[in-house]
């Protein structure tokens, strides 16, 4: 038999047992009310109880991505100054991280996915107990309870349907969330333990530790050459300056102060200074 | 006649779109039968489609039941058969 009307039966059965074990027609109506009003705390704290674990992925997502960012910086440092094996270093390690993130947002679009629909299940039930409400009291007011039967047995089976199908989502979204909480647990146990430390860099960062040390030993050797042409003066740096116009007797007019050294000197360093540059 | 798509509420569909939904639901029933995943997933998807295009929303404040009932959307094999079998529906 159909697939769609199997379904259906299947609801219609359970409201109609429920429906049986009523003695009193008119106490269906308060004890079904009740039991509405019951179910709709629970879709509520099924809403925020999604929501929080949205946020806890959220929030790790966050972590992840300032690593997976942070490592692409020390990939582009390690290049800068010609260290391709820690670049590869720090490149492995963030795609170790992508693959986690990668992981960590199919779970946040699939929360986000189910708070929607609990959210929307919340307020598809909040609006047929408003209205199953009224209709209790109208009947109650209006109908002796031989007459009442025949309106509650459907109102109440409508709206059986309704918690039936809520019941169905509140369930679906339980068992996502534990899953997502388990997975969000061990990697949140996974970061406190630092064993993540090594894939992102924790406070034991290695690359960053190497790419410090080399950033320093640069700045010491840019230093010592700074240093080296400060007291270097007329030196090497001077003399190639000057070898331009040696040629055309220029230094010759250096010539008389220094008894035409320099002149001679000229022509000797200028293959050199060639050479070199 | 009122169609209910779990998880998404009730349509109102007219009643000459039956024979068509019989149809679409037959080859459902079929990929149960025949434990075939993916085409289960195609063959709800096309019925889910089909009744989204035709139907439209039933008001909210509706105490009506639905003549038929389809599992949502993304809904598995698995959780159509615990459907038939009444197991996790809460006591209404």
């Amino acid at each position: 038999m159909s697939v769609m009307k199997r379904v259906s039966m299947m609801f219609r059965a359970k409201a109609n047992k429920a429906l049986d074990r009523m003695e009193d027609p008119r106490e269906t109506l308060d004890y079904s009310y009740q039991t509405q009003l019951e179910l709709l705390q629970k879709v509520r704290r099924g809403v925020a109880d999604v929501a929080t674990s949205r946020k806890r992925v959220e929030l790790q997502i966050n972590q992840l991505q300032q690593s997976s960012d942070k490592l692409d910086r020390q990939a582009r440092d390690a290049l800068a100054v010609g260290r391709e094996d820690l670049a590869r270093d720090a490149l492995t390690r963030k795609a170790g991280v992508q693959g986690q993130l990668n992981d960590l947002n199919t779970q946040y679009t699939a929360l986000q996915g189910e708070e929607e629909k609990l959210t929307g299940a919340s307020q598809r039930l909040q609006a047929k107990v408003d209205a199953f409400r009224t209709k209790k009291e109208t009947i109650k007011a209006t109908y002796t309870a031989a007459e009442a039967q025949t309106r509650i047995n459907e109102a109440f089976t409508g709206i059986s349907e309704e918690m039936g199908d809520v019941g169905l989502a509140i369930q679906r979204a339980e068992d996502k969330t534990e899953q997502m909480k388990a997975r969000a647990g061990a990697l949140d146990e996974l970061m406190a333990s630092g064993a993540l430390d090594d894939m992102v860099g924790g406070p034991r960062d290695d690359i960053q530790a190497e790419l410090d040390r080399m950033g320093a030993g640069h700045d010491v050797d840019a230093e010592l050459e700074r240093l080296k042409g400060e007291l270097g003066q007329g030196s090497a740096p001077r003399q190639i300056e000057g070898t331009g116009t040696a040629a055309d007797g220029a230094a010759g007019a250096a010539g008389p102060v220094t008894d035409g050294h320099p002149t001679q000197a000229s022509p000797a360093d200028q293959p050199r200074a060639g050479d070199g540059a | 006649m009122i169609v209910r798509i779990l998880g998404e509420g009730q349509l109102q569909v007219d009643d000459s779109a039956a024979s068509e939904l019989n149809e679409l639901d037959a080859k459902l029933e079929a990929t149960v039968e025949r434990n075939d995943e993916p085409g289960f997933e195609s063959a709800l998807a096309e019925l889910l489609t089909r009744v989204r295009s035709i139907g439209s929303p039933v008001e909210l404040e509706a105490l009506d039941s639905s003549e038929l009932i389809l599992p949502g959307e993304g809904a598995t094999i698995a959780e159509v058969r615990k459907l038939l079998t009444g197991d996790g529906l809460l006591p209404g």
